[in-house]
C-alpha cells in the first residue's frame, strides 16, 4: 500500500465522518480534514496552486462560514437530540458498509479505460493558461463573486422601519 | 487522441466514486439543511479530485488547475449564499428541517 493510497483512504474516512457524525461542529471539522487531505493529494499530483487554494479556501474559509452559521442557530433540546441520533443511525448505518463493499468490489475490477481527448497542443504554465486561454473564466469568476457579495448583502440586511 | 490510462487511473476512480456516493448519501438521507450543504461540499470535493486526476493523467495539469480554481471560487460563493439562505430560513421557521420548507408561501 503506497502513501498515496493511505492519504486517499484518510480522505474518504474524513468525508464519511463528516456525513455520519451527529454533531454539526464535528462534521465541519471532518470536512476541513477532508479538504486538507485533498490538498495533500493535489500537491503530490503536481497541482500546487490548486492545492494552496483548496487548503486556504475550502479548509479555512468555508469552515469559518459553517461554524458561523452553526453558532447563529439554536441548540437542540437533549430529548430531541437523542431522537435525532436514533433516526440518523437508522438512515446512515448502511453507508460505511456500502462504501467498503463498493471499494473492495471495484478494486477487483480492472476495466480497460480508453478515453478520447480532443485537446490539441501542449500544456503550459498555469498562470499562462489562466491569463491567456481562460480569460472568460476569470471574468465569470469576478461576476460570480460580485453576485455572491450582492446576495449576502441582500440576505443579511436588516429590516427597515416599514418592514421592507 | 486516444489514451490508454495506466493502472493508477482505476485507483483514483475508486476513491472518486466512494467520495461521490458518500456526498450523495449525505444529501439524500438527511433533513437538516446544513447537512445538505455538507453533502454538497463532499460532492464538490469528489469532482475537484477527479478534475485534478484527469489533468495529471492526460498531462494537462495547468488547464486542470485553472478549471479547479474556477470551481473552488464558485463553490465558496455557493456555500456563502446557501448559508445566508439557511439562516434566513432558520429565522423564519425556527428550524433547519427541510420538511418545514413545504409550508412556506413563496
Amino acid at each position: 500500500m503506497t502513501i498515496m493510497t493511505i492519504i486517499l483512504v484518510l480522505m474518504v474516512m474524513a468525508a464519511l465522518w463528516a456525513s455520519m457524525t451527529s454533531i454539526l461542529l464535528r462534521a465541519t471539522i471532518a470536512l476541513a480534514l477532508a479538504s486538507a487531505t485533498l490538498a495533500v493529494v493535489m500537491y503530490s499530483l503536481g497541482a500546487t496552486l490548486a492545492a494552496v487554494l483548496e487548503l486556504s479556501v475550502c479548509a479555512g474559509l468555508i469552515s469559518v462560514v459553517f461554524v458561523s452559521v452553526i453558532s447563529l442557530t439554536q441548540r437542540t433540546p437533549f430529548k430531541d437530540m437523542l431522537k435525532q441520533r436514533r433516526d440518523r443511525l437508522a438512515r446512515y448505518w448502511p453507508l460505511p458498509l456500502v462504501l467498503v463493499a463498493g471499494g473492495v468490489a471495484l478494486s477487483f475490477v480492472h476495466a480497460p479505460v480508453r478515453i478520447v481527448l480532443p485537446l490539441p497542443g501542449g500544456d503550459g504554465d498555469v498562470r499562462t493558461v489562466m491569463w491567456t486561454l481562460r480569460q472568460l473564466d476569470l471574468f465569470g469568476q469576478i461576476l460570480v463573486l460580485l453576485a455572491g457579495v450582492f446576495g449576502v448583502l441582500v440576505l443579511f440586511r436588516k429590516e427597515g422601519k416599514d418592514g421592507a | 487522441m486516444a489514451l490508454e490510462f495506466p493502472h493508477s487511473f482505476w485507483l483514483y476512480f475508486i476513491f472518486f466514486a466512494l467520495l461521490f456516493v458518500d456526498g450523495l448519501w449525505c444529501m439524500l438521507a438527511t433533513r437538516n439543511l446544513l447537512r445538505v450543504l455538507i453533502g454538497l461540499e463532499i460532492l464538490m470535493k469528489s469532482v475537484t479530485f477527479f478534475l485534478i486526476v484527469a489533468g495529471y493523467l492526460s498531462g494537462r495539469m495547468a488547464l486542470a488547475q485553472a478549471i479547479v480554481i474556477t470551481v473552488i471560487v464558485i463553490e465558496v460563493v455557493v456555500v456563502v449564499a446557501a448559508a445566508g439562505i439557511i439562516l434566513g430560513f432558520f429565522r423564519t421557521t425556527d428550524s433547519l428541517n427541510v420538511k418545514n420548507a413545504r409550508e412556506m408561501k413563496g
